[in-house]
């Protein structure tokens, strides 16, 4: 990881946009919320059920934007396993929508869960309970949460190291001693941040194999698990080239040619994917289940055909070539991804008996607040740390410069 | 340093292939019920819907009433269905066509012979005791993740939605209240009629096979329970068909070992993961060499870039100094 540093840069523009006081107003609105809940509790802000006993929150904020933060484990894959160092400056923003999406999760998962002064039952041993797939989950997630933050860190400390004027001296420092020795080992964090989300992310799929009378056939295989990690790989991608164009747009830096070059290995992941996907569906006579016309079938429907418009987009050359059509395919399969995780976490769960479930306002609300925190962290982030790829040439240096 | 599409499938096939292993699985297990499994055995032909079992369930275990809609100074305790109040109930099905036709039916927690609310609960927090087969729950410990909820395919844990602190609600055969105190849970201690009884799970299944026998035509055949999601403690008898009681329709197979087989092939002794962080270890720091090199070469050419602007520079200016 040496010699990397010059890779990226501050975006320097001013922190207090219109933008960040919209965002502002939705993570209050969501936080107070959240206070409400842990007052009054769950039943009062939510429309789950004891049929539906998980909603948005666990389907959105933990099974969907968890794969949506699964940009740094896409990238760091490509990057130090395929060797393709080529990509290296995309890696720290990457990281940073990783970091928060993760945290969104976990924020979300506090919000959730009933008893949530009881959560260190996850530190004790004679609590642990390996058959449940939710342990592991959960203690994954966890130490992902903290490799993220180890990840991300050395954009922090080279800030502090060239900090000018020497307001903090003790944190340049301290920053000056640990970063050297944390360059040496973060090659071993890194692929850590590669192993664990291998982990969680297939066991987010294992999650529903449990519930196999409740989940609806045609999404409920003994592979969710191999499912969901081609997913979170193709997801991750989406989201890369999903933000370099957002904060081309934001903050008017050039498209990183990189990302196009990116979109080059969609096709290849989603093709296997789908390979997978019909296998499975064929193995388990269910394929005309899948094709029956009914109302899963149309869900499952609308899962194929975002998809594969996203992956067929970017098999042609001609397409790749035009930032626009990268986004646009992006955007297919960050929805087409993500729905395929609503219709096993939600869409396609039904239970036994009369019941249903649609997300109250206040639910959404407080979805709302937790992704505009987590927009607004990043937003904040990337305009104090080196954390952007740097601006290659003078045209673009300019642009940068006149934007704000 | 030229990397080939090879590698990126090479990558993709070892990790799939770590991923895939669950495919090999063998076929299920065996699940078999501990010989002194206790559990009840419901006979719907000789419930009268008394409710007394609902009333005393509540009594002994201290669960508050569920007041009817409009009930304000509440003087029922008329609950609807399973919840957060109500462990036990009974419920009624008449036939459309023939009113006279009518049953009773009592739904309570199944205790499974391998609980997937067991299975599922991270910490611990639902439990199986050994022996007994009882399956209860330890507040004390219960995140409240709703995991055994999900799991459940009866759908027997109730959660305490409008409460601050809220905790999971189940059947726990009066474990720790009348089961303890008189050696049989409530709802059978009451029951006027012995609609409901208490025994060793081999047992009651032999005196449904009895009545089974006895009574001709009386009966379904099905036994609800003897083989369900691998078989439950608590086993039913009725002179209609289950689906008209309510209940599911549930495969012999059980899914809690579906998902602990796909768990354990994936976890076992830890070692596929170690085995990922080794081998990509392996491979980033193969990869790290080789970049190093090439890291060096690109700052060689990036100052080379450099010098070349500023030579450009300089000879701009120095034409526009001649002008
Ligand atoms: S019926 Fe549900 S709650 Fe009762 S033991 Fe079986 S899985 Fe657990
Ligand atoms: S809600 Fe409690 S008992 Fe149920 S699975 Fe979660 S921790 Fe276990
Ligand atoms: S066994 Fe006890 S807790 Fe269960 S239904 Fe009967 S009385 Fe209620």
């Amino acid at each position: 990881m040496a010699g990397h540093h010059d890779e990226y840069q501050v975006h320097r523009a001013k922190i207090l946009t219109p933008a960040f006081y919209v965002l502002l107003f939705f993570t209050v609105l969501g936080f107070l919320l959240i206070a409400y809940r842990f007052v009054m509790g769950i039943g009062a802000v939510s429309n789950l059920s004891d049929g539906y006993p998980w909603g948005i929150w666990i389907a959105y904020d933990v099974a969907t934007s968890t794969a949506f933060a699964c940009g740094g484990y896409a990238m760091a894959l490509v990057i130090y396993i395929m060797n393709r160092m080529k990509y290296h400056p995309l890696i720290r923003s990457a990281l940073v929508t990783s970091m928060f999406g993760y945290m969104l999760a976990g924020m979300s998962v506090m919000v959730d869960v009933g008893r949530y002064w009881n959560a260190y039952s996850f530190f004790i041993p004679s609590r642990w309970q390996p058959n449940s797939v939710m342990f592991e989950v959960a203690v994954c997630i966890m130490a992902y949460n903290v490799v993220l933050i180890i990840e991300v860190l050395p954009a922090i400390l080279e800030r502090f190291i060239h900090m000018k004027d020497n307001r903090f001296p003790k944190l340049k420092h301290y920053a000056m001693i640990i970063y050297p020795k944390l360059d040496k080992v973060l090659i071993f964090i890194v692929i850590l941040g590669i192993t664990l989300p291998s982990m969680h992310q297939s066991s987010l799929g294992s999650m529903l194999i449990i519930a196999k009378s409740k989940l609806n056939p045609i999404w409920h295989t003994e592979i969710l698990p191999l499912l969901f990690i081609i997913n979170a790989l193709y997801i991750g991608y989406a989201t890369v080239i999903f933000e370099s164009f957002a904060s081309s747009m934001a903050f008017r830096r050039p498209f990183e040619k990189e990302v196009q070059q990116l979109s080059r290995i969609i096709p290849y992941v989603t093709g296997i994917w789908l390979t997978v996907r019909f296998i499975d569906l064929y193995v388990r006579g269910q394929l005309s289940a899948a094709f029956a016309g009914d109302f899963y079938s149309w869900m499952f429907m609308a899962e194929m055909l975002l998809i594969l418009t996203g992956t067929y987009i970017l098999m042609w050359n001609q397409y790749r070539r035009s930032p626009r059509m990268v986004f646009i395919a992006a955007m297919f399969l960050l929805i087409g991804g993500g729905w395929f995780r609503f219709n096993v976490y939600l869409i396609g769960f039904k239970p036994h008996g009369n019941w249903s479930y649609f997300p109250s306002l206040p639910e959404f609300f407080i979805t709302i607040g937790l992704v505009a925190f987590e927009i607004l962290g990043y937003m904040v982030l990337v305009k104090l740390f080196p954390i952007m790829p740097k601006v290659h040439g003078h045209e673009a240096t300019a642009e940068t410069a006149k934007a704000h | 340093m030229k990397k080939t599409r090879r590698d990126f499938l090479k990558t993709a096939a070892a990790g799939g292939a770590l991923m895939l292993a669950p495919l090999s699985a063998s076929a299920q297990q065996e699940i078999k019920a501990d010989d002194e499994a206790v559990g009840m055995f419901y006979d719907s032909t000789l419930c009268v819907g008394c409710k007394a079992c609902v009333s005393k369930c509540k009594q002994v275990n201290d669960m508050a009433a569920a007041p009817m809609p409009g009930d304000n100074d509440r003087v029922w305790d008329a609950p609807n269905d399973l919840d957060y109040r109500t462990r036990n109930i009974i419920k009624l099905y008449k036939d459309e066509q023939d009113p006279t036709k009518h049953a009773y039916v009592k739904y309570q927690c199944m205790h499974c012979i391998k609980p997937s609310c067991v299975s599922a609960c991270p910490v611990s927090a639902m439990q199986k005791e050994a022996g007994t087969g009882i399956v209860f729950y330890d507040k004390n410990i219960c995140i409240g993740c709703r995991y055994c909820q999900v799991a459940c395919p009866f759908n027997i844990p109730k959660f305490e939605w409008p409460e601050t602190f809220p905790k999971i609600v189940k059947c726990d055969l009066c474990k720790f209240t009348n089961l303890k105190l008189k050696n049989i849970p409530a709802c059978c201690e009451v029951c006027p009629t012995n609609a409901v009884i208490f025994g060793k799970r081999k047992d009651l299944l032999a005196e449904a096979k009895r009545r089974q026998a006895e009574n001709p035509g009386k009966y379904e055949k099905h036994i609800y329970g003897e083989f369900e999601v691998g078989g439950t403690n608590v086993i039913y008898l009725a002179g209609t068909s289950f689906d008209n009681l309510g209940f599911p329709e549930l495969e012999k197979e059980s899914a809690a070992l579906m998902s602990e087989h796909v768990q354990h092939t994936v976890y076992k002794g830890f070692i596929a993961p170690v085995a990922l962080y080794g081998f990509l270890a392996f491979v980033a720091l193969r990869n790290r060499k080789s970049a190093e090199e090439v890291a060096h070469e690109h700052e060689l050419e990036h100052e080379l870039e450099v010098e070349i602007e500023h030579e450009l520079e300089k000879e701009k200016h120095e034409k526009e100094g001649k002008h």
